[in-house]
C-alpha cells in the first residue's frame, strides 16, 4: 500500500436534515484512490444519504464534499462518477441491452461495449429480456451493468448484493476487487457483514454520525473482537455505554 | 445542452414507447375512431362537423400527450432513473427536449392517421392547406406534452397525474370554442378563455377552416401556442432537480 494515498473522496462536516430532521450530524472522512470502502450501519443509519450526498443528488445544510477534486455532483464528475442506487434505477419497459446500451450510449460508448458489461455481471443469458420481468437480483446486476460500462474512476454503490445468491454475491465482489486493483475508488453500502471484511477501509455509521474509520484489521484489533460482527456490537455497547 | 444526447434520449423514450404495443395501437386508432363517431352523430349538419371535427383533430394530439407526458416522466421520477440520469451527462434541456422529439413524433403519426380519415373519408374540409392544420396540430400536441411535464412535479403517483386532466385540460377544451364559440360566452369567461393557450390553437384552426391562403392571423396565433409550448417546457426542466431531499 502506498504511504499517503491521494484522497479520491474527501467530506468534511457534511450535516444533512431531511423532513427537518438530522440525518448526517456532521461527517468526515478521506476515502483513498484505488480502494474499496465499505459504507455500514442498521437501517435508517443514513448510509443512503451519504452516498447521494456523494454524488451530488443529496441536498445538504452544511459541509463540503470533494470528488476528485470537484464538488459533489458538478460537471466535470458526471463523466467520471457511477451512482448505483438501491432500488434499480432501470427503464422496466426496455431489454436488458437496451437498458445499458442506452446508459452507454450517454457516455459516447457503443452497443458492443454495452454487451461486454452485460456479460460481466453474468446477464448474458438475459440481454433481451424485459427489464420488468426480471428477478430482484437480475435488476440490480442490470443496473450494476449501466454503471460498468461507463469504467467510472468513482463507482458509488448502494446495497449492491441485497437479494443476491452467494456465488453472484461472490463474483461481484470479485469484480469491485478487480476494480480497485485497476485504479478506481469503490464506495459500496452494505449491511451484511461478512461482506466487510472484503474492503480496505470500514465506515459505521449510526446515527448520523462515523463510531469507527478504519481498517477490518485494525477494527478488530482494537476491539479485541473474533470478527468485525463483535467488532461493531463491542463500538456500539462502549458508545452506548459512555452516554 | 448536447444534441446527441438529446437525441439518445429522444431515441430510448420512443423504444419504450414502440415496445408496447397497445399504446400504440390506442395513440394511432383512438382519435380517428372518436372523430369517426363524432361525424356520425353530426350527419345531419356537416357544418358543424366541420368547425367541431377540426378542432379534435388538435384536441386529441394535446390531450394524450399531457396524459402520457405526465405519467412517463412522474416514472422517471419516482423509479429513480431521474436521480440516475441527474448523475449522467444529461442535461436537463437534453432530457425535456428529448421527450419533446419522442412525444411530438408519436402526435405526428396520431394526427397523420386522424387527419386521413378525416379528411379522405368523413369529408372535413377545409378552405386552407391541409399541411397547416398538421403543423397547428403538432405544435398543439406539443403543448400539451409541455403542460403534462410541468405538472408532472407536483403529481406523487399516478393516480394524482391522472387527477391533472381535469385541472389543466378539461377546462382549455370547453373554453377553447370546442363545445361552444368563445365570442359568444360570458364577458368574464372571454378573458379566460384568451388566457388559455389552446384557445390560439383553435383560432389558428379557424384561420385555416376560413382562409383558402395562409394568414398572418394564424401565424400569430400559432406563434402564441408556440410561445406556451417554450415556457411551459423552460418551467418544466426548472421542475427537475438534481439535488433534492
Amino acid at each position: 500500500m502506498p504511504p499517503t494515498p491521494k484522497a479520491a473522496i474527501s467530506v468534511a462536516g457534511l450535516v444533512v436534515d431531511r423532513g427537518g430532521n438530522p440525518v448526517l450530524r456532521g461527517v468526515d472522512t478521506e476515502i483513498a484512490a484505488g480502494s474499496v470502502t465499505g459504507l455500514l450501519g442498521p437501517s435508517g443509519s443514513g448510509k443512503t444519504t451519504f452516498i447521494r450526498a456523494v454524488v451530488g443528488t443529496q441536498k445538504v445544510k452544511g459541509g463540503t464534499v470533494n470528488v476528485l477534486g470537484h464538488p459533489a455532483g458538478s460537471k466535470p464528475l458526471r463523466r467520471r462518477v457511477a451512482y448505483v442506487t438501491q432500488d434499480a434505477s432501470i427503464y422496466r419497459d426496455l431489454s436488458v441491452k437496451a437498458n445499458v446500451a442506452y446508459f452507454a450510449a450517454l457516455y459516447g460508448r457503443d452497443k458492443h461495449e454495452a454487451m461486454r458489461a452485460i456479460e460481466r455481471v453474468g446477464m448474458g443469458d438475459h440481454a433481451n429480456k424485459l427489464a420488468g420481468n426480471l428477478s430482484g437480483g437480475q435488476k440490480t446486476r442490470t443496473s450494476l451493468a449501466c454503471a460498468l460500462v461507463i469504467e467510472p474512476e468513482v463507482l458509488v454503490l448502494d446495497e449492491p448484493t441485497v437479494g443476491l445468491d452467494p456465488v453472484i454475491r461472490e463474483e461481484l465482489w470479485d469484480q469491485f476487487r478487480d476494480l480497485a486493483a485497476g485504479g478506481a475508488t469503490l464506495l459500496v453500502s452494505s449491511h451484511v457483514m461478512d461482506e466487510a471484511d472484503r474492503c480496505d477501509r470500514l465506515l459505521l455509521l449510526r446515527e448520523g454520525r462515523f463510531i469507527a474509520d478504519d481498517t477490518p484489521a485494525q477494527l478488530r484489533a482494537s476491539t479485541r473482537a473474533a470478527n468485525l460482527e463483535a467488532a461493531f456490537l463491542h463500538l456500539i455497547r462502549e458508545l452506548e455505554g459512555g452516554e | 445542452m448536447s444534441v446527441r444526447i438529446t437525441f439518445i434520449t429522444a431515441g430510448r423514450i420512443l423504444r419504450q414507447l414502440l415496445g408496447d404495443h397497445r399504446t400504440v395501437g390506442l395513440i394511432l386508432a383512438v382519435p380517428a375512431l372518436i372523430i369517426a363517431l363524432i361525424s356520425a352523430i353530426m350527419d345531419d349538419a356537416p357544418q358543424v362537423f366541420a368547425q367541431v371535427g377540426l378542432i379534435l383533430l388538435a384536441a386529441f394530439p394535446f390531450m394524450l400527450m399531457f396524459m402520457i407526458t405526465s405519467i412517463t416522466l412522474l416514472r422517471e421520477r419516482t423509479g429513480g432513473t431521474l436521480e440516475r440520469l441527474m448523475t449522467t451527462p444529461t442535461g436537463k434541456l437534453d432530457l425535456v427536449v428529448g421527450y419533446g422529439i419522442a412525444f411530438g413524433t408519436a402526435a405526428a403519426a396520431q394526427t397523420a392517421v386522424a387527419a386521413t380519415v378525416a379528411f379522405a373519408f368523413l369529408g372535413l374540409e377545409t378552405a386552407g392547406p391541409t399541411w397547416a392544420v398538421f403543423l397547428i396540430c403538432i405544435v398543439t400536441a406539443l403543448l400539451g406534452m409541455a403542460l403534462g411535464l410541468f405538472v408532472s412535479a407536483f403529481a406523487t403517483t399516478e393516480f394524482q397525474a391522472i387527477q391533472f386532466m381535469p385541472v389543466f385540460v378539461i377546462p382549455q377544451l370547453f373554453l377553447c370554442g370546442l363545445i361552444w364559440p368563445a365570442d359568444q360566452m360570458a364577458g368574464w369567461l372571454q378573458g379566460v378563455s384568451d388566457a388559455l393557450p389552446l384557445t390560439y390553437a383553435v383560432k389558428a384552426l379557424t384561420e385555416v377552416r376560413t382562409n383558402a391562403e395562409v394568414t398572418d392571423a394564424m401565424w400569430g396565433d400559432l406563434a402564441i401556442v408556440f410561445g406556451a409550448v417554450v415556457v411551459a417546457t423552460v418551467l418544466g426542466a426548472a421542475t427537475l432537480r438534481r439535488r433534492t431531499n
